[in-house]
């Protein structure tokens, strides 16, 4: 399986069904079963191929001539490429699924039939992403990926705002794509072509190897949403209909980590201050992330900046791993690097179980803000549940796939913490508080999110009268939760499926293929906890059973303290709930609150309504954006719409080239 | 493997003694106030009769609300096992395991946070929103103290390092110890819903964290509720009093002496109790900084005076 073409297989397919689809016309559900049934043929495809190059250690490649200038059409897979591609089609499935039945709300049209072909023009290009091994069709395949999820997210393109977050988004992956133009262009200049292979053959200078690094994680990093770049996702998330968020935020913003590891495989050995960038960044996007988190209202909005936060997560183990391998510590280095690329699997499986759901409650009620909300559980059993799964998973709390990751980074952080030597042991040291208390925030915020969305009283009218949706949404909650809870009980088996990718990144020459990675045989002890935790939870269950047959069980009102005229608008709300977290942060967070206070001694009424901007958008991004304009107000002057005025600058340029090439 | 099973034992002093420390905080506070008292069993006769009760649900409730005590109580037993005890090691010990320790305590608090949610009284959304703040708070320090412990015995597994632990090995470095154990302190008295930051006996629903919580919940819920926070209490002081161990003893007398020490620490916090008032809420954040700054001046001290 190693020749031949068959790894294309899927990505081509996806692009058939991208053509059959824009063909369906105004039959726009046809055009979703067909991008449907075209992600499960690509996923089956694409899995087989990740799983021969993984099991047998063989890497596959293949190249053919282009008429392109310094370019190769080349292609491969490593260890790398096939968790990354295996980790893409897969996702691909439920979300295609979820959006079948999603996209119904809609009503067919022919936009919505273009909306599936960018579907899998996306899941292709992303396939492709992972498969690339020159510059120039890594960026074809980039640019794909970027503009496809453009049109996807600018799908509700009637309402003003859904276009000016969609646009924000264009802007922001383009300065990034230009940044990655701006490296390749600036290693393959030296290495005298754009093939992956000749790049890594001619390794730059300590310093061009520093500024091709900067460049990469202003390119990548503005794809996978590291605080600063991170603007575009909190806007464009919510803008996406939720199947696209779930692609977007589970998958896609994992093409800025595989591009970011890409280039740190191409680099070779990375000196310490990477490693120190990366855990910087990576703990400042969690921490950031998980606080913005909390501050929303918007239940994809909020979902949104998690995924900052576990980004930052995934890049932080990144970093702990990469500091482990120049401090000697390879066995820590492969530890704490698998646990950064599980975290990529698991984020994509809980973020899309959590869009999917969260999305699913949001077109029910018809509105995303969670103070309208409330009481889902009854009405939507299966999406409550579901969800509940992803909160648990996403707080990485035992027994479900987000703490085996998270337990991963944390023994990387402890090892190097105890093993390592100077600054590099003292700065993981530092680390572990920091991720305790992301993972702190991250409860209270799950806590928010579940209780004030699906527990208690509906708080409106809208979510009273919800409902649960139908099977091609309910479906894939379903399946990405049982994900989550496989990943959790069954790790290290999934591990194997990051073994290559990790030993690469920590240095270590070739193992045995289709191993489990080195030092994370304890991991067998925390999933045979996680079981434990099932077996006792279950225990205790049926003693509670037991003990309350043939006893008297009744139902009353919620003990309201004496007060017996409650309404569901007296409920806790979302902001109230976030308020003891953040009112100590005021000074870091700058809230804008609006209060009108009640008055007199009958107060007739009064209101509250509190609102954080993300100190991105308000310090650094608006700033320059004005700064920029005061700029371009500078050349207005030029600009009369006078045609003969126009006339007169051709022959003055004209006149000073002629000039330039006299005396030249 | 024999040797595991017979570690599983060691289990048995923290599920029957646990309740013990609320009756001994509850008799310190009245003998010091001049009462009399509940007698020291009370938390036991409190809990034989919620086990033995019916039991009411609100109509706002869901599955969740039913579940919770059970998923708190199986995750607090699952963190017991963690635990050694005289001679007998963790029947729980392998390395990382300080990290599934302190995750166990936060799916604890989940559950009960969610089932607080669950029914929709503002008064219990509101202790939900304090138990969930004030602990992500006192997440750092923890780490911290985990972290400084850890590095002392160069090793990550909470059993292991319990077992060994004791004051004279730390030689020099005794203030980092102090230190520590002096943030543990904080912690133990925050985690387990104690003054200075909750007062699990007012009377007021809206000065409530914890109690506040569970003002819904009757019969085995709540009795697995009350245990629950009774084996939270055991395992922050067995945490406490195992570092504070002064030195490696025969089985029989460190055995005695860790069960003394458990006293003591029950009665400390009767004390606390009885002398101090409850910070204001908006100091809450400051009194855990305060316990990670200890822990963090803890690990600075022990790092720079190298490896041990």
């Amino acid at each position: 399986m190693n020749n031949g073409l068959f790894p294309l297989a899927a990505p081509v397919l996806l692009l058939l069904g991208a053509l059959i689809s824009l063909a369906c016309g105004r039959r726009s559900g046809a055009a979703g079963t067909v991008a449907f049934v075209a992600s499960c043929a690509a996923a089956l495809l694409g899995v087989a191929s990740a799983l021969g190059v993984l099991q047998s250690g063989a890497a596959w490649g293949w190249e053919a001539p282009w008429s392109l200038p310094w370019a190769t059409l080349s292609m491969g897979m490593d260890g790398l490429s096939a968790f990354f591609l295996a980790f893409i089609l897969v996702l691909a499935v439920p979300a295609a699924a979820y959006g079948r039945g999603y996209m119904e709300h809609y009503g067919a049209s022919n936009w919505s039939s273009a909306s599936w072909a960018f579907f899998q023009i996306l899941v292709a290009s992303m396939a492709l992403v992972v498969l690339a091994r020159d510059g120039v069709p890594f960026l074809i395949a980039w640019e794909g990926m970027s503009v496809a999820s453009f049109f996807l997210v600018i799908y509700d393109h009637k309402r003003p705002e859904v276009r000016s977050d969609a646009l924000v988004y264009l802007v922001a992956t383009h300065l990034g794509a230009a940044a990655l133009a701006a490296m390749f262009g600036l290693w393959g200049r030296d290495a005298g072509s754009l093939a992956f292979a000749a790049l890594q053959a001619a390794p730059p200078g300590p310093k061009v190897a520093w500024i091709l690094f900067v460049l990469a994680l202003v390119g990548f990093g503005s794809k996978a949403g590291l605080v600063p770049f991170h603007i575009w996702l909190p806007k464009a998330h919510p803008a996406a209909p939720s199947h696209v968020s779930a692609l977007m935020s589970g998958v896609m913003i994992k093409m800025g980590v595989y591009g970011l590891m890409r280039i740190l495989l191409m680099l070779g050995p990375p000196p310490a201050g990477w490693g120190y960038t990366l855990l910087a960044m990576g703990a400042v996007s969690a921490v950031g992330g998980v606080l913005y988190a909390l501050a929303q209202h918007d239940i994809k909005r909020l979902l949104a900046y998690h995924s900052v936060e576990n980004v930052g997560i995934i890049i932080l183990g990144l970093g702990a791993g990469l500091l482990a391998r120049t401090a000697g510590l390879q066995t820590l280095a492969i530890v704490a690097l698998s646990g950064s690329l599980l975290h990529v699997l698991n984020h994509g499986l809980f973020k899309s179980l959590l869009f999917f759901s969260g999305g699913a409650a949001a077109q029910a009620a018809g509105t995303r803000d969670m103070e309208r909300l409330g009481g889902l559980l009854r009405r939507m059993p299966v999406t409550g549940a579901t969800f509940v799964v992803g909160a648990v998973a996403i707080c990485a709390l035992p027994p479900f796939n987000g703490f085996v990751s998270e337990w991963l980074i944390y023994s990387g952080l402890f090892g190097g913490a105890l093993h390592g030597a100077g600054s590099i042991s003292a700065v993981l040291f530092v680390t572990i508080p920091v991720l305790a208390l992301v993972g702190g925030l991250a409860l209270a915020c799950f806590a928010k999110a579940f209780g004030v969305v699906f527990l208690g009283e509906p708080r409106s009218e809208n979510a009273a009268a919800c409902h649960e949706s139908s099977p091609w949404m309910t479906a894939p909650m379903v399946a990405t939760a049982l994900g989550c809870a496989a990943v959790g009980l069954g790790a290290p088996w999934v591990l194997r499926l990051v073994a290559p990718a990790a030993r690469a990144l920590a240095g270590v020459p070739g193992s045995a293929p289709w191993s489990t990675p080195e030092g994370t045989g304890p991991l067998v002890a925390v999933v045979l906890s996680g079981w434990a935790l099932l077996a006792l939870t279950g225990i205790l269950l049926g003693v509670r059973h037991l003990l309350l047959r043939g006893r008297t069980v009744s139902e009353g009102p919620t003990w309201g303290c004496g007060y017996s005229a409650g309404t569901p608008r007296m409920q806790y709300t979302a902001s109230s709930f976030a308020a003891p977290l953040l009112a100590p942060l005021a000074r870091l967070m700058r809230p804008s609150l609006h209060k009108r206070r009640p008055k007199g001694l009958f107060p007739k009424s009064a209101s509250f309504k509190s609102h954080y901007e993300d100190p991105a958008d308000r310090s650094l991004y608006d700033p320059a954006l004005h700064l920029l304009e005061r700029l371009a107000g500078a050349l207005r002057p030029l600009q009369h719409g006078h045609l003969q005025i126009y006339l007169l600058y051709v022959l003055l340029t004209l006149v000073a080239l002629i000039a330039w090439e006299v005396l030249s | 493997m024999s040797a595991s099973w017979w570690n599983a034992l060691s289990v048995l002093p923290t599920l029957f003694l646990a309740p013990l420390l609320l009756g001994i905080i509850g008799k310190t506070k009245a003998l010091v106030a001049g009462r009399k008292g509940a007698p020291l069993l009370q938390p036991y006769r409190d809990l034989y009769r919620l086990m033995g009760k019916g039991a009411v649900y609100s109509r706002t409730t869901t599955w969740v609300f039913r579940a919770a005590p059970s998923v708190s109580l199986g995750s607090l037993l699952l963190a017991c096992l963690m635990l050694p005890a005289g001679p007998l090691g963790a029947p729980l010990a392998f390395p990382g395991d300080l990290v599934l320790f302190a995750y166990l305590l936060a799916l604890g608090r989940f559950a009960v946070v969610a089932g607080a949610l669950d029914t929709g009284s503002a008064f219990e959304g509101m202790g939900a929103s304090r138990e969930a703040a004030f602990s992500a708070f006192a997440e750092p320090g923890f780490f911290l103290v985990l972290g400084v412990l850890a590095w002392k015995e160069q090793a990550t597994s909470l059993g292991p390092i319990l077992a060994s632990a004791d004051v004279i090995s730390w030689g020099g470095q005794i203030p980092s110890l102090a230190l520590a154990a002096g943030a543990l302190y904080l912690i133990l008295l925050a985690e387990n819903s104690r003054i200075p930051v909750d007062d699990p006996t007012t009377h007021l629903e809206l000065t409530m964290i914890h109690e506040v919580m569970v003002l819904d919940h009757s019969g085995p819920d709540l009795a697995f509720i009350l245990y629950g926070s009774a084996l939270k209490m055991w395992l922050f002081g067995a945490v406490l009093v195992s570092i504070l161990m002064p030195a490696q003893g025969t089985a029989w007398a460190s055995t005695a002496l860790f069960l003394g020490g458990m006293a003591v620490v029950a009665v400390s916090v009767g004390l606390v109790e009885s002398f101090m008032a409850r910070l204001r809420l908006s100091r809450v954040p400051q009194y855990l900084g305060l316990a990670a700054v200890l822990a963090g001046l803890a690990a600075l001290l022990l790092m720079t005076g190298g490896k041990p």
